[in-house]
């Protein structure tokens, strides 16, 4: 079997998977933004609705406009990904399509359909529907992206966490057994709250910053003002929940992808009581000697903090990524198999499948063939291991995991203090706004005032502002970062345990996809680059215009 | 439920968005000659605002018409996109420029110029309905490929990989079929057709309109001539059918037994046969008739139907292999199983309540025609 291997063409292998991570990162630049703007202009457009004070109305289009220069983006680079599984990955999509199809299709019909009808009527139809259907249109169109969020999240959470599913060895595929154990599986509602909510973010710092940027040039004041309040309340909210969910996320990785949790920490001898590590050196662009060395050097950690956001329990037992080579006990007394068992494992299945694939079609006794169903169901759990040749390939690239995950929650924590100063800024809760902009004073964060109503957003230094501006690049590396982890900390698997990466491709020559890759990495380049300048240009002309 | 009634089931289900997908090609359609129906600047920015309302309804259906064929069909998704790879891209290609050109070509900032933008929606207009009209015509023509799914577990095959192209042209040698080319150049010219029909009703603007009943003529002639060629051609031409052991054969004029079996699809093709052709006769005759989009379009809607269904059903195989007959695609041998298109079909109940919410809106939004003080509006692309 493992020569197979050999004769892969690599190189379509890998451009295979560059495409996919180029268009995958390229979309992810334009959801998020899409997903948090769609929750402030609805409320801007509702306080409008409520109020009917024509500020709100001319607040909520400034906004929308906004949504729509980088709406068309996102849908534009969506349609390659989706495609994208079947012109790469054409073995991916018959050996699953029977599962992950499913929620492809529910979300075309549901989800793909709301968001384009609703939003026609959003930018089209302020002056052909009543106040009423328009509202509803808007909070259609941001609820139909993120119900399109919920699918695909299904989609990529079972291929974190294949579940419902079970191996038909007459179809050579897997096959679904529970479309709710699918669409409901903890992982992917995990995967859903705190991606979704993580976009919330985005959307907030947007809306701040460039909020910021009028307070800066002194016009747009309360368009400005107001909009710093509700950018703020979401981005609090939503960045406290990206931290919340986050942890139940990773518990979830430690559960069901622990050689993803290992990559992350560079755990690479694990045990019980262990500290999750602040920082240490990885070097970024080499894969760690985990075999020889202890532990990454310089290493400052938080004692016992591994082991509890695993496992809920400061001296629970968390595997480090020799642990997970070499096969160990978990605490529950039930042995995890070492790579080396699993890779036999994962060649009888196969060698069992071929077998019976033989022996059925040349008519053979019943008996046989179920003694073959037998073997293979018994290891089936660790099928693609069959196609790995070296475990070493089932380690993943350990310095992206580590860094990237660094930078997503060291910047989560970063927007979580930003938003509560600013909210402390701008809504009042005078006694408790005193105490926080006298202790600011102090440290020389906020200007000494000589009463509180001095002191608003709309009268701090300069500087202030291009905080918010500043932090715009840093929200979508952090967004981009949680992408890294999650993908690159699957490797080498498509589907978690079941197929290898390699054997997912499409029998497509790596030129094409070279090529196609190059025509990509160009279109959509230059399509970012006229977005930003048109953006920029929006923001600038303003709402009045 | 049956499981072959799934299969059936869910064969009409892609079919009928493949029928809608060709009717909502008018926005392609009109793309496609924004420079001659729209002949000024302020024209050009009408055509482009007219189909700029109805252009996510064409993209998504393309969307969800690909992960429909993808939940029920996967074995045709992994083996035309897998190796009609070239083929897919372009198409693809076309519709990713086409979505950026509405938001991004009349605004300020776009230092590419409003013009690289309409170009990308004339390139759209022409090869989106060409290649889509060509890949559908490969189900009828076939194509170049080969399944072998013990690939997956036969150390001695080339590659593990089950769907393989036998030739190296990765869908582009259909392209060299005439027929293929025939049947592409009709959904073109279709398109052009719906595009004029549906400019006609949704601009008000009597320029406009006097140039688009000329060029009507212009698309409806070579559609018409195209359209009669290839459904002759397909009446008189082999097919591919499978038995009830899934052995698949060569059988003469399959597609007319198809025709004649399948009677009350015939009917309905002819019934939308009819309904295009008085929408655009009496749009040429009648110079106050704009409405002709709406019999053209239930009329498109019922001759791509029963066309898409003659390819799959009464045991026909819907992809066949010009390289390995028995490789050859069937509702039976590509679908998925029967709990995935049991699961589906309840999923699918919900899809009159979209249509009744998309039918609601584009009314709303329609109610008013498109005029020139509505692009002076901010929100105009």
């Amino acid at each position: 079997m493992n020569d197979l291997l050999l004769n892969i063409d690599a190189g379509s292998i890998n451009w295979a998977r560059a495409q996919f991570a180029l268009t995958a990162i390229y979309h992810w630049l334009f959801v998020p933004l899409t997903l948090g703007l769609a929750v402030i202009m609805g409320i801007c457009e509702t306080i409008w609705y409520r109020k009917r004070d024509v500020f709100w109305r001319n607040t909520a289009q400034f906004w929308q406009k906004l949504f729509g220069i980088n709406f068309a983006m996102g849908v534009a680079t969506g349609i390659i990904l989706e495609f994208e599984f079947g012109t790469n990955w054409s073995n991916y999509s018959w050996f699953v399509g029977d599962i992950f199809g499913a929620p492809l299709a529910v979300e075309g019909i549901v989800a793909f359909f709301m968001e384009s009808t609703f939003v026609a009527v959003m930018f089209f139809g302020w002056k052909k529907v009543s106040p009423g259907f328009h509202l509803a249109s808007t909070w259609l169109t941001g609820l139909g992206a993120t119900i399109s969020a919920w699918w695909i999240l299904v989609a990529n959470a079972w291929m974190q966490y294949p579940v419902g599913c079970e191996f038909n060895p007459d179809t050579m595929r897997n096959e679904m057994v529970s479309f709710f154990d699918v669409a409901l599986s903890p992982f992917a509602i995990d995967k859903f709250c705190h991606t979704v909510i993580s976009a919330w973010i985005i959307g907030a710092i947007f809306v701040v910053a460039v909020s910021c940027w009028y307070l800066m040039q002194k016009r747009e004041t309360k368009l400005a003002i107001e909009s710093i309040k509700i950018g703020t309340i979401v981005g609090l909210i939503a960045s406290l929940g990206a931290a919340m969910t986050g942890h139940k996320s990773a518990q979830s990785v430690a559960e069901v992808q622990p050689m993803k949790l290992a990559a992350m920490e560079a755990l690479y001898n694990g045990g019980t009581d262990i500290g999750l590590t602040a920082v240490a050196w990885v070097n970024p662009f080499v894969q760690p000697d985990y075999l020889s060395e202890e532990s990454a050097p310089l290493k400052i950690e938080m004692p016992y903090a591994l082991s509890f956001m695993a496992t809920n329990d400061i001296h629970g037992y968390v595997p480090g990524i020799n642990d997970i080579l070499n096969g160990y006990t978990k605490p529950d007394g039930t042995r995890e198999p070492s790579a080396d068992e699993k890779i036999a494992r994962g060649k009888q299945a196969i060698t069992a499948l071929a077998a019976y694939r033989k022996a059925k079609s040349e008519g053979a006794d019943e008996n046989i063939l179920n003694a073959q169903l037998s073997t293979i169901k018994e290891n089936m759990p660790y099928f693609g291991y069959g196609y790995v040749k070296d475990k070493a390939d089932l380690v993943p690239y350990v310095p992206v995991n580590f860094w990237a995950f660094r930078i997503m929650v060291g910047l989560g924590c970063i927007f979580i203090l930003y938003f509560a100063v600013l909210l402390l800024m701008t809504v009042r809760i005078p006694w408790l706004s005193a105490i926080v902009r006298r202790l600011l004073a102090i440290v020389c964060i906020l200007p000494e005032t000589e009463s509180d109503d001095r002191c608003t957003i709309a009268t701090l230094p300069k500087w202030h502002y291009w905080v918010p501006i500043i932090l715009v690049p840093l929200a979508y590396i952090a967004s981009e970062s949680g992408w890294l982890v999650a993908e690159f900390g699957r490797q080498p698997w498509t589907i978690q345990d079941m197929l290898p990466t390699w054997v997912g491709v499409s029998d497509v020559d790596g030129f094409s996809v070279a090529l196609t890759f190059i025509l990509f990495l160009i279109l959509f380049t230059t399509m970012l680059a006229v977005e930003i300048n048109i953006m920029l240009k929006q923001i600038k002309k303003g709402p009045k215009s | 439920m049956t499981y072959d009634f799934l299969q059936h089931y869910w064969c009409f289900l892609v079919s009928l968005l493949g029928a809608l997908l060709v009717f909502l090609l008018f926005v392609q359609g009109a793309n496609s000659m924004v420079r001659s129906l729209g002949y000024t600047d302020e024209g050009r920015r009408l055509i482009i605002n007219s189909t700029g309302r109805k252009w996510e309804f064409t993209f998504t259906t393309l969307v969800t018409f690909g992960g429909a064929f993808f939940a029920s069909f996967p074995l045709f998704y992994s083996t035309s996109f897998g190796g009609a790879y070239w083929l897919w891209m372009i198409i693809l290609f076309t519709f990713v420029v086409q979505a950026v050109s509405y938001e991004f070509q009349n605004k300020l900032g776009n230092f590419l110029g409003p013009k690289t933008f309409q170009m990308c929606l004339v390139v759209n207009g022409l090869l989106g309905p060409l290649l889509l009209g060509g890949a559908v015509a490969t189900f009828f023509e076939g194509s170049n490929f080969i399944v072998a799914k013990e690939n997956l577990v036969d150390t001695g095959a080339i590659t593990p990989v089950i769907s393989q192209w036998t030739n190296a042209s990765h869908g582009l040698d259909a392209l060299l079929n005439p027929w293929v080319l025939v049947f592409g150049l009709a959904v073109m010219f279709l398109a052009r057709v719906l595009g004029i029909l549906y400019i006609i009703n949704n601009v008000n603007d009597e320029d406009i309109r006097s140039r688009a009943s000329v060029r009507l003529i212009g698309a409806a002639v070579p559609f018409v001539v195209l359209f009669v060629a290839y459904l002759v051609h397909l009446l008189l031409k082999d097919g591919y059918a499978y038995d009830d052991t899934g052995i698949i054969s060569i059988v003469p004029y399959k597609y007319l037994d198809n025709f004649l079996t399948l009677w009350p699809l015939t009917i309905l093709l002819l019934i939308g046969v009819v309904l295009v052709l008085f929408a655009i006769g009496k749009t040429i005759v009648s110079k106050d008739y704009i409405g002709g989009i709406w019999p053209a379009g239930i009329g498109v809607v019922l001759v791509v139907l029963p066309l898409l269904l003659m390819s799959a059903w009464n045991g026909t195989a819907y992809y066949p292999s010009t390289a390995d007959l028995q490789s050859s695609l069937t509702i039976a041998n590509s679908c998925s199983s029967e709990f995935t298109l049991r699961t589906m079909f309840y999923v699918s109940l919900i899809i009159p309540f979209v249509l009744a919410y998309i039918v609601y809106a584009w009314w709303a939004i329609d109610q008013k025609k498109l005029d020139k003080q509505e692009i002076a509006d901010d929100h105009a692309y």
